[in-house]
Protein backbone atom coordinates (compact mmCIF):
# COMPACT_ATOMS: atom_id res chain seq x y z
CA UNK A 1 0.00 0.00 0.00
CA UNK A 2 2.76 2.35 0.94
CA UNK A 3 5.99 1.82 -0.60
CA UNK A 4 9.73 3.72 0.16
CA UNK A 5 12.52 2.83 -2.19
CA UNK A 6 15.93 4.32 -1.33
CA UNK A 7 14.40 7.62 0.19
CA UNK A 8 16.95 10.24 0.75
CA UNK A 9 15.10 13.63 2.88
CA UNK A 10 16.17 15.79 5.73
CA UNK A 11 15.60 19.57 7.04
CA UNK A 12 17.48 22.20 4.68
CA UNK A 13 20.64 21.42 3.83
CA UNK A 14 21.08 18.71 6.77
CA UNK A 15 20.35 15.09 5.24
CA UNK A 16 18.71 13.02 7.79
CA UNK A 17 17.64 9.96 5.60
CA UNK A 18 20.38 7.80 3.29
CA UNK A 19 18.20 5.86 1.80
CA UNK A 20 15.34 4.27 3.50
CA UNK A 21 12.72 1.55 2.14
CA UNK A 22 10.28 0.06 3.76
CA UNK A 23 6.99 -1.40 2.22
CA UNK A 24 3.77 -1.15 4.48
CA UNK A 25 0.57 -3.66 3.57
CA UNK A 26 -2.80 -2.96 3.18
CA UNK A 27 -5.15 -3.87 6.29
CA UNK A 28 -1.73 -4.54 8.41
CA UNK A 29 0.02 -1.85 11.35
CA UNK A 30 3.64 -1.11 10.85
CA UNK A 31 6.25 -0.11 13.76
CA UNK A 32 8.83 2.16 13.02
CA UNK A 33 10.97 1.81 15.97
CA UNK A 34 14.11 3.66 16.47
CA UNK A 35 16.25 6.22 18.60
CA UNK A 36 15.73 9.36 19.47
CA UNK A 37 17.69 11.12 16.14
CA UNK A 38 17.38 7.76 14.10
CA UNK A 39 15.17 9.28 11.71
CA UNK A 40 11.61 7.87 12.69
CA UNK A 41 9.77 11.47 12.41
CA UNK A 42 11.59 12.61 9.08
CA UNK A 43 10.44 9.28 7.34
CA UNK A 44 6.87 9.72 8.38
CA UNK A 45 7.35 14.28 7.54
CA UNK A 46 8.85 12.89 4.14
CA UNK A 47 6.00 10.74 3.80
CA UNK A 48 3.27 13.19 3.93
CA UNK A 49 5.55 15.82 1.84
CA UNK A 50 6.33 18.37 4.82
CA UNK A 51 10.24 17.60 4.16
CA UNK A 52 11.22 17.64 0.49
CA UNK A 53 12.06 13.90 -1.33
CA UNK A 54 15.66 14.45 -1.98
CA UNK A 55 15.97 11.58 -3.79
CA UNK A 56 14.47 8.04 -4.15
CA UNK A 57 10.52 7.58 -4.50
CA UNK A 58 7.41 7.13 -2.68
CA UNK A 59 4.46 4.77 -3.78
CA UNK A 60 1.34 4.94 -2.69
CA UNK A 61 -1.76 2.78 -3.77
CA UNK A 62 0.44 1.91 -6.48
CA UNK A 63 1.22 5.32 -7.73
CA UNK A 64 3.71 8.10 -7.19
CA UNK A 65 2.90 9.88 -4.04
CA UNK A 66 1.66 13.50 -4.82
CA UNK A 67 4.12 16.32 -3.85
CA UNK A 68 1.89 18.94 -2.17
CA UNK A 69 0.94 17.57 1.55
CA UNK A 70 -2.90 18.64 0.59
CA UNK A 71 -2.38 16.52 -2.10
CA UNK A 72 -0.93 13.55 -0.36
CA UNK A 73 -3.39 13.90 2.47
CA UNK A 74 -6.52 13.87 0.23
CA UNK A 75 -5.32 10.55 -1.71
CA UNK A 76 -5.88 9.16 1.34
CA UNK A 77 -3.17 9.84 3.98
CA UNK A 78 -3.86 10.83 7.73
CA UNK A 79 -1.25 12.21 10.05
CA UNK A 80 -1.07 12.51 13.51
CA UNK A 81 2.37 14.55 14.37
CA UNK A 82 4.54 13.91 17.61
CA UNK A 83 3.17 17.49 18.50
CA UNK A 84 -0.36 17.05 18.06
CA UNK A 85 -1.22 20.13 16.33
CA UNK A 86 -4.11 21.27 17.44
CA UNK A 87 -5.35 24.52 16.27
CA UNK A 88 -5.74 26.58 18.82
CA UNK A 89 -7.91 29.15 17.26
CA UNK A 90 -10.68 26.46 16.72
CA UNK A 91 -12.76 25.22 18.70
CA UNK A 92 -12.73 21.13 19.65
CA UNK A 93 -15.98 20.58 17.29
CA UNK A 94 -14.27 23.11 14.40
CA UNK A 95 -10.89 21.04 14.70
CA UNK A 96 -12.70 17.77 13.68
CA UNK A 97 -15.09 19.41 11.23
CA UNK A 98 -11.88 20.48 9.41
CA UNK A 99 -11.25 16.71 9.17
CA UNK A 100 -14.57 15.69 7.95
CA UNK A 101 -14.64 16.24 4.43
CA UNK A 102 -13.79 12.89 4.48
CA UNK A 103 -12.00 12.41 0.64
CA UNK A 104 -10.03 9.55 2.15
CA UNK A 105 -12.22 6.90 1.11
CA UNK A 106 -10.84 4.06 3.39
CA UNK A 107 -11.91 0.87 4.42
CA UNK A 108 -13.65 1.79 8.18
CA UNK A 109 -16.61 4.06 7.77
CA UNK A 110 -15.17 6.92 9.82
CA UNK A 111 -18.35 9.28 10.15
CA UNK A 112 -18.54 12.44 13.08
CA UNK A 113 -20.90 9.30 15.33
CA UNK A 114 -18.80 6.70 15.08
CA UNK A 115 -15.20 9.18 15.95
CA UNK A 116 -17.07 10.38 19.38
CA UNK A 117 -18.40 7.07 20.29
CA UNK A 118 -14.51 5.91 20.36
CA UNK A 119 -13.83 8.78 22.46
CA UNK A 120 -16.62 10.05 24.06
CA UNK A 121 -14.22 12.44 26.03
CA UNK A 122 -14.71 14.62 22.64
CA UNK A 123 -17.92 14.82 22.95
CA UNK A 124 -18.37 16.30 26.03
CA UNK A 125 -15.84 19.20 24.89
CA UNK A 126 -16.70 19.84 21.29
CA UNK A 127 -17.37 23.67 22.67
CA UNK A 128 -13.88 23.92 24.02
CA UNK A 129 -11.24 25.72 22.77
CA UNK A 130 -8.67 23.25 21.08
CA UNK A 131 -5.97 23.64 23.52
CA UNK A 132 -8.24 24.04 27.07
CA UNK A 133 -7.89 20.14 26.59
CA UNK A 134 -5.73 17.92 28.51
CA UNK A 135 -2.40 16.33 26.46
CA UNK A 136 -4.46 13.43 26.76
CA UNK A 137 -7.58 14.85 25.19
CA UNK A 138 -5.18 16.43 22.54
CA UNK A 139 -3.82 13.02 21.45
CA UNK A 140 -7.61 11.65 21.28
CA UNK A 141 -8.34 15.32 19.31
CA UNK A 142 -5.56 14.55 16.86
CA UNK A 143 -6.14 10.68 16.45
CA UNK A 144 -10.09 11.11 16.21
CA UNK A 145 -9.41 14.41 13.39
CA UNK A 146 -7.14 12.08 11.30
CA UNK A 147 -9.98 9.25 11.54
CA UNK A 148 -12.29 12.01 10.30
CA UNK A 149 -10.71 12.03 7.10
CA UNK A 150 -11.29 8.44 6.39
CA UNK A 151 -7.68 7.56 5.75
CA UNK A 152 -6.84 4.88 3.62
CA UNK A 153 -3.45 4.55 5.88
CA UNK A 154 -3.44 6.37 9.16
CA UNK A 155 0.20 7.20 10.59
CA UNK A 156 0.82 8.44 13.50
CA UNK A 157 3.78 9.75 15.27
CA UNK A 158 4.71 9.04 19.46
CA UNK A 159 0.95 8.77 20.11
CA UNK A 160 1.47 7.74 23.91
CA UNK A 161 4.40 10.34 24.39
CA UNK A 162 4.24 12.23 28.05
CA UNK A 163 0.56 10.26 28.43
CA UNK A 164 -0.70 8.70 31.80
CA UNK A 165 -0.37 4.92 31.68
CA UNK A 166 -4.16 5.03 31.45
CA UNK A 167 -4.62 7.05 28.52
CA UNK A 168 -1.58 5.49 27.09
CA UNK A 169 -4.02 1.70 27.51
CA UNK A 170 -7.10 3.61 25.86
CA UNK A 171 -5.21 4.81 23.19
CA UNK A 172 -3.83 1.47 22.37
CA UNK A 173 -7.08 -0.01 22.83
CA UNK A 174 -9.05 2.07 20.22
CA UNK A 175 -6.23 1.88 17.94
CA UNK A 176 -6.36 -1.94 18.22
CA UNK A 177 -10.38 -1.83 17.35
CA UNK A 178 -9.13 0.30 14.22
CA UNK A 179 -6.94 -2.38 12.95
CA UNK A 180 -9.04 -5.36 13.78
CA UNK A 181 -11.62 -3.14 11.32
CA UNK A 182 -8.79 -3.06 8.39
CA UNK A 183 -7.29 0.27 9.18
CA UNK A 184 -3.77 0.08 7.78
CA UNK A 185 -1.28 1.85 9.96
CA UNK A 186 2.48 3.38 10.21
CA UNK A 187 3.29 3.91 13.73
CA UNK A 188 6.47 5.85 15.14
CA UNK A 189 6.87 5.22 18.86
CA UNK A 190 9.50 4.64 21.48
CA UNK A 191 7.25 2.68 23.46
CA UNK A 192 8.29 -0.70 22.41
CA UNK A 193 5.83 -2.93 24.41
CA UNK A 194 2.60 -0.21 22.91
CA UNK A 195 4.35 -0.60 19.53
CA UNK A 196 4.61 -4.34 19.24
CA UNK A 197 1.42 -5.21 20.72
CA UNK A 198 -0.59 -3.35 18.31
CA UNK A 199 2.24 -3.77 15.10
CA UNK A 200 2.39 -6.49 12.83
CA UNK A 201 5.46 -5.83 11.21
CA UNK A 202 8.30 -3.83 12.34
CA UNK A 203 11.62 -1.73 10.69
CA UNK A 204 13.99 -0.37 12.76
CA UNK A 205 15.96 3.05 11.61
CA UNK A 206 19.07 3.78 12.67
CA UNK A 207 20.88 6.38 11.40
CA UNK A 208 18.82 7.83 8.80
CA UNK A 209 18.48 3.60 7.91
CA UNK A 210 16.78 0.28 7.74
CA UNK A 211 18.40 -1.90 9.88
CA UNK A 212 16.22 -4.20 10.98
CA UNK A 213 13.10 -5.75 9.37
CA UNK A 214 10.67 -8.32 10.46
CA UNK A 215 7.85 -8.74 12.38
CA UNK A 216 6.68 -7.74 15.76
CA UNK A 217 6.63 -11.48 17.05
CA UNK A 218 10.43 -11.47 15.79
CA UNK A 219 11.70 -8.51 17.47
CA UNK A 220 10.35 -9.55 20.53
CA UNK A 221 11.99 -12.75 20.69
CA UNK A 222 15.26 -10.91 18.98
CA UNK A 223 17.11 -9.78 22.27
CA UNK A 224 20.13 -8.87 20.27
CA UNK A 225 18.22 -6.65 17.83
CA UNK A 226 16.50 -4.61 20.76
CA UNK A 227 19.92 -3.89 22.53
CA UNK A 228 21.81 -3.70 19.06
CA UNK A 229 19.37 -1.20 18.36
CA UNK A 230 17.14 0.37 20.64
CA UNK A 231 18.62 0.03 23.82
CA UNK A 232 15.85 -1.87 25.18
CA UNK B 1 -10.62 72.44 28.23
CA UNK B 2 -14.21 74.02 28.47
CA UNK B 3 -15.20 72.21 25.80
CA UNK B 4 -18.90 71.22 25.75
CA UNK B 5 -19.80 67.17 25.43
CA UNK B 6 -20.69 68.02 21.94
CA UNK B 7 -17.14 68.60 20.92
CA UNK B 8 -15.92 65.56 22.33
CA UNK B 9 -18.67 63.36 20.71
CA UNK B 10 -17.50 64.95 17.80
CA UNK B 11 -14.44 63.61 18.03
CA UNK B 12 -14.65 60.56 18.94
CA UNK B 13 -16.96 60.27 15.59
CA UNK B 14 -13.68 61.96 14.29
CA UNK B 15 -11.85 58.86 16.12
CA UNK B 16 -14.00 56.20 14.88
CA UNK B 17 -14.25 57.51 11.54
CA UNK B 18 -10.43 57.58 10.74
CA UNK B 19 -10.36 53.92 12.79
CA UNK B 20 -12.73 52.25 10.38
CA UNK B 21 -10.75 53.46 7.03
CA UNK B 22 -7.33 51.93 8.84
CA UNK B 23 -9.70 48.91 9.43
CA UNK B 24 -10.00 48.76 6.38
CA UNK B 25 -6.47 48.75 5.14
CA UNK B 26 -5.22 46.93 8.14
CA UNK B 27 -7.35 43.85 8.09
CA UNK B 28 -5.84 42.13 4.44
CA UNK B 29 -2.57 42.86 5.20
CA UNK B 30 -2.77 41.48 9.33
CA UNK B 31 -4.78 37.83 7.68
CA UNK B 32 -2.08 38.17 4.65
CA UNK B 33 0.76 37.96 7.22
CA UNK B 34 -0.77 35.76 9.62
CA UNK B 35 -1.70 32.98 6.92
CA UNK B 36 1.66 33.15 4.83
CA UNK B 37 3.90 35.47 7.02
CA UNK B 38 4.37 37.81 3.75
CA UNK B 39 5.18 40.76 4.16
CA UNK B 40 3.50 42.67 1.61
CA UNK B 41 4.91 46.45 2.43
CA UNK B 42 3.43 47.63 -1.12
CA UNK B 43 -0.44 47.03 0.42
CA UNK B 44 -0.31 50.68 1.05
CA UNK B 45 0.09 50.90 -2.68
CA UNK B 46 -3.23 49.49 -3.41
CA UNK B 47 -5.01 52.05 -1.33
CA UNK B 48 -3.66 54.71 -3.31
CA UNK B 49 -4.99 52.66 -6.41
CA UNK B 50 -8.08 52.43 -4.88
CA UNK B 51 -8.37 56.03 -4.69
CA UNK B 52 -7.48 56.58 -8.41
CA UNK B 53 -9.31 54.28 -9.33
CA UNK B 54 -12.31 55.56 -7.71
CA UNK B 55 -11.66 59.27 -8.79
CA UNK B 56 -11.59 57.82 -12.78
CA UNK B 57 -15.04 55.73 -12.22
CA UNK B 58 -16.75 58.46 -10.77
CA UNK B 59 -15.70 60.60 -13.55
CA UNK B 60 -17.14 58.57 -15.94
CA UNK B 61 -20.50 56.81 -13.86
CA UNK B 62 -20.67 59.05 -10.65
CA UNK B 63 -19.65 57.57 -7.10
CA UNK B 64 -21.41 54.78 -6.99
CA UNK B 65 -19.49 53.07 -9.76
CA UNK B 66 -16.25 53.84 -8.41
CA UNK B 67 -17.22 52.84 -4.79
CA UNK B 68 -18.36 49.53 -6.10
CA UNK B 69 -15.75 48.98 -8.92
CA UNK B 70 -12.79 50.53 -7.61
CA UNK B 71 -12.19 47.24 -5.18
CA UNK B 72 -12.59 45.73 -8.37
CA UNK B 73 -9.82 46.58 -9.43
CA UNK B 74 -7.56 46.53 -7.22
CA UNK B 75 -8.04 43.20 -6.89
CA UNK B 76 -7.36 42.77 -10.47
CA UNK B 77 -4.05 44.21 -10.23
CA UNK B 78 -3.20 42.12 -7.01
CA UNK B 79 -3.96 39.38 -8.85
CA UNK B 80 -1.55 40.22 -11.86
CA UNK B 81 0.99 41.09 -9.41
CA UNK B 82 0.15 37.86 -7.26
CA UNK B 83 1.18 35.49 -10.55
CA UNK B 84 3.56 37.46 -11.75
CA UNK B 85 5.74 38.14 -8.56
CA UNK B 86 4.45 37.42 -5.33
CA UNK B 87 4.04 33.57 -5.98
CA UNK B 88 7.51 32.98 -6.56
CA UNK B 89 8.44 34.78 -3.87
CA UNK B 90 6.58 32.76 -1.60
CA UNK B 91 9.48 30.84 0.24
CA UNK B 92 12.14 33.73 -0.35
CA UNK B 93 12.31 34.65 3.27
CA UNK B 94 11.21 38.14 4.90
CA UNK B 95 13.83 40.25 4.10
CA UNK B 96 13.25 39.75 0.24
CA UNK B 97 10.01 40.46 0.51
CA UNK B 98 10.27 43.24 2.35
CA UNK B 99 12.65 44.69 -0.38
CA UNK B 100 10.63 43.53 -3.12
CA UNK B 101 7.19 44.59 -2.03
CA UNK B 102 9.16 48.04 -0.92
CA UNK B 103 10.54 48.53 -4.32
CA UNK B 104 6.69 48.01 -5.67
CA UNK B 105 5.53 51.12 -3.66
CA UNK B 106 7.45 52.97 -5.54
CA UNK B 107 7.21 51.53 -9.09
CA UNK B 108 3.10 52.02 -8.25
CA UNK B 109 3.90 55.43 -7.39
CA UNK B 110 5.34 55.87 -10.41
CA UNK B 111 3.09 54.24 -12.82
CA UNK B 112 0.30 56.53 -10.67
CA UNK B 113 2.11 59.57 -11.89
CA UNK B 114 2.70 58.42 -15.35
CA UNK B 115 -0.97 57.34 -15.71
CA UNK B 116 -3.33 59.91 -13.85
CA UNK B 117 -0.29 62.71 -13.46
CA UNK B 118 1.53 64.59 -11.01
CA UNK B 119 -1.42 66.89 -9.95
CA UNK B 120 -3.80 65.53 -6.67
CA UNK B 121 -7.64 64.30 -8.13
CA UNK B 122 -10.90 65.39 -6.20
CA UNK B 123 -13.84 63.32 -6.25
CA UNK B 124 -17.35 64.61 -4.64
CA UNK B 125 -19.50 63.18 -2.16
CA UNK B 126 -22.49 61.61 -3.99
CA UNK B 127 -25.63 63.29 -3.43
CA UNK B 128 -27.41 60.28 -0.98
CA UNK B 129 -24.73 61.26 1.13
CA UNK B 130 -23.85 64.76 1.20
CA UNK B 131 -24.84 67.22 3.83
CA UNK B 132 -25.15 66.67 7.95
CA UNK B 133 -26.75 64.58 9.88
CA UNK B 134 -27.89 65.21 13.30
CA UNK B 135 -26.05 62.33 15.86
CA UNK B 136 -25.89 62.42 19.24
CA UNK B 137 -26.78 65.96 19.40
CA UNK B 138 -23.99 66.92 16.95
CA UNK B 139 -23.92 67.86 13.68
CA UNK B 140 -21.91 65.28 11.89
CA UNK B 141 -20.90 64.89 8.10
CA UNK B 142 -23.18 61.93 6.21
CA UNK B 143 -20.28 60.50 4.77
CA UNK B 144 -18.17 60.32 7.56
CA UNK B 145 -20.80 58.75 9.24
CA UNK B 146 -21.46 56.30 5.91
CA UNK B 147 -17.96 55.59 6.54
CA UNK B 148 -18.00 54.51 10.53
CA UNK B 149 -20.95 52.24 9.29
CA UNK B 150 -19.55 50.72 6.40
CA UNK B 151 -16.70 49.82 8.64
CA UNK B 152 -18.55 48.47 11.41
CA UNK B 153 -20.62 46.35 8.55
CA UNK B 154 -17.53 45.19 7.13
CA UNK B 155 -15.95 44.19 10.78
CA UNK B 156 -19.65 42.11 11.22
CA UNK B 157 -19.40 40.09 8.42
CA UNK B 158 -15.72 39.47 8.13
CA UNK B 159 -16.19 38.47 11.85
CA UNK B 160 -19.21 36.01 11.00
CA UNK B 161 -17.61 34.55 7.72
CA UNK B 162 -13.93 33.98 9.85
CA UNK B 163 -15.67 32.71 12.88
CA UNK B 164 -18.35 31.02 11.53
CA UNK B 165 -18.45 29.40 8.11
CA UNK B 166 -15.97 26.73 7.09
CA UNK B 167 -13.94 28.46 5.12
CA UNK B 168 -13.69 31.02 7.98
CA UNK B 169 -12.56 27.98 10.08
CA UNK B 170 -10.09 27.05 7.04
CA UNK B 171 -8.19 30.13 7.55
CA UNK B 172 -8.15 30.14 11.04
CA UNK B 173 -6.69 27.14 10.90
CA UNK B 174 -3.97 28.08 8.61
CA UNK B 175 -2.70 31.15 10.38
CA UNK B 176 -2.67 28.74 13.49
CA UNK B 177 -0.68 26.17 11.49
CA UNK B 178 -0.60 26.39 7.83
CA UNK B 179 1.54 22.57 7.54
CA UNK B 180 -0.85 20.45 9.65
CA UNK B 181 -3.55 22.34 7.64
CA UNK B 182 -2.20 21.02 4.79
CA UNK B 183 -2.37 17.69 6.34
CA UNK B 184 -5.78 18.18 6.69
CA UNK B 185 -6.24 18.34 2.58
CA UNK B 186 -6.45 22.45 2.57
CA UNK B 187 -4.64 23.68 -0.28
CA UNK B 188 -3.27 26.71 2.20
CA UNK B 189 -1.78 28.05 -1.00
CA UNK B 190 -5.16 28.56 -2.84
CA UNK B 191 -6.71 29.68 0.31
CA UNK B 192 -3.49 32.44 0.55
CA UNK B 193 -4.81 33.59 -2.82
CA UNK B 194 -8.20 33.98 -1.86
CA UNK B 195 -7.21 36.25 1.09
CA UNK B 196 -4.84 37.95 -0.88
CA UNK B 197 -7.69 38.89 -3.37
CA UNK B 198 -10.27 40.06 -0.88
CA UNK B 199 -7.42 42.00 1.28
CA UNK B 200 -6.49 43.67 -1.46
CA UNK B 201 -10.65 44.28 -3.02
CA UNK B 202 -10.59 46.11 0.70
CA UNK B 203 -7.90 48.08 0.36
CA UNK B 204 -8.83 49.83 -2.66
CA UNK B 205 -12.39 50.14 -1.13
CA UNK B 206 -10.71 51.97 1.60
CA UNK B 207 -9.06 54.29 -0.85
CA UNK B 208 -11.87 54.70 -2.93
CA UNK B 209 -13.90 55.93 0.33
CA UNK B 210 -11.27 58.03 1.53
CA UNK B 211 -10.99 59.58 -2.11
CA UNK B 212 -14.05 62.14 -1.28
CA UNK B 213 -12.36 63.50 1.82
CA UNK B 214 -8.99 64.28 1.07
CA UNK B 215 -7.56 64.98 -2.22
CA UNK B 216 -5.87 61.56 -4.20
CA UNK B 217 -2.34 62.18 -4.70
CA UNK B 218 0.47 59.36 -5.52
CA UNK B 219 1.82 59.41 -2.44
CA UNK B 220 -1.14 58.50 -0.52
CA UNK B 221 -0.20 55.51 -0.26
CA UNK B 222 3.21 55.67 1.40
CA UNK B 223 1.24 57.94 3.78
CA UNK B 224 -1.34 55.33 5.14
CA UNK B 225 1.86 52.72 5.29
CA UNK B 226 2.82 53.45 8.49
CA UNK B 227 -0.01 54.01 10.14
CA UNK B 228 -1.38 50.77 8.86
CA UNK B 229 1.69 48.95 10.23
CA UNK B 230 1.51 50.94 13.03
CA UNK B 231 -2.26 49.26 13.36
CA UNK B 232 -1.10 45.63 13.09
CA UNK B 233 2.06 46.01 15.06
CA UNK B 234 0.10 46.87 18.05
CA UNK B 235 -3.36 44.87 17.56
CA UNK B 236 -1.00 41.61 16.71
CA UNK B 237 -1.07 40.01 13.83
CA UNK B 238 -2.94 37.58 11.90
CA UNK B 239 -6.13 38.23 13.94
CA UNK B 240 -9.59 40.15 13.20
CA UNK B 241 -9.45 41.23 16.34
CA UNK B 242 -6.55 42.66 16.80
CA UNK B 243 -6.93 44.25 13.28
CA UNK B 244 -9.99 46.15 15.00
CA UNK B 245 -8.24 47.18 18.22
CA UNK B 246 -4.93 48.06 16.91
CA UNK B 247 -7.34 50.77 14.55
CA UNK B 248 -9.19 51.98 17.23
CA UNK B 249 -6.07 52.56 19.49
CA UNK B 250 -4.91 54.23 16.50
CA UNK B 251 -7.98 56.44 15.49
CA UNK B 252 -8.65 57.66 19.24
CA UNK B 253 -5.00 58.20 20.13
CA UNK B 254 -4.38 59.93 16.91
CA UNK B 255 -7.52 62.05 16.95
CA UNK B 256 -7.26 62.96 20.73
CA UNK B 257 -4.10 63.36 20.48
CA UNK B 258 -4.41 66.48 18.51
CA UNK B 259 -7.12 67.96 20.44
CA UNK B 260 -5.68 67.48 24.03
CA UNK B 261 -2.19 67.77 23.52
CA UNK B 262 -1.31 68.93 19.97
CA UNK B 263 2.57 69.57 20.70
CA UNK B 264 2.82 65.81 21.38
CA UNK B 265 0.50 64.33 19.21
CA UNK B 266 3.07 62.93 16.49
CA UNK B 267 4.73 61.24 19.00
CA UNK B 268 2.15 59.76 21.04
CA UNK B 269 1.35 56.72 18.71
CA UNK B 270 4.84 55.89 18.02
CA UNK B 271 5.26 56.53 22.17
CA UNK B 272 2.29 54.16 22.21
CA UNK B 273 3.76 51.11 19.57
CA UNK B 274 7.10 51.05 22.00
CA UNK B 275 5.32 50.84 24.89
CA UNK B 276 3.44 47.78 23.48
CA UNK B 277 6.61 46.39 21.82
CA UNK B 278 7.90 46.36 25.41
CA UNK B 279 5.13 45.14 27.64
CA UNK B 280 3.69 42.42 24.97
CA UNK B 281 6.35 42.55 21.22
CA UNK B 282 3.88 40.25 19.64
CA UNK B 283 0.47 42.95 20.08
CA UNK B 284 -2.05 43.03 22.06
CA UNK B 285 -4.56 40.00 20.37
CA UNK B 286 -2.53 37.90 18.14
CA UNK B 287 -3.08 34.91 16.28
CA UNK B 288 -2.92 31.85 18.29
CA UNK B 289 -0.84 29.60 16.67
Amino acid sequence: MLELNAVQSGYGETQVLYGVSLAAQKGRVMAILGRNGAGKSTTLKTIMGLLPLKSGEIVFDGKPIAAQPFDIAKSGIAYVPETRDIFPSLSVRENLELAAKRFGGGAADLTMERVLDLFPRLGERMDNGGTQLSGGEQQMLAIARGLLMNPKLLILDEPTEGLAPIIVKLIHDKLQDLKAEGLSMIIVEQNFGFATSLADDVVVVDKGQIVWTGSADEIKADEEAQHTWLGV
Amino acid sequence: MAHDLGFWILQALNALQLSMLLFLLSIGLTVIFGLMHFVNLAHGSFYALGAYFAASLAAVGGYWMGFFLAPVAVAGVGILLYSGLIKRMRKSGPMAQVLVTFGLIFVLLDVTRIVWGELALAIDVPALLSGRLSFLGVEYPTYRLFIIVLGLGIFAALAFVLGRTQIGAMIRAGVDNDAMAACLGINVERLFFIVFCVGCALAGLSGAVAAPLLSVAPDMGLQILIPTLIVIVIGGLGSLKGAVAGSLIYGFVQTFGAVLAPGLASVLIYALLAAVLVIKPVGLFPAKG
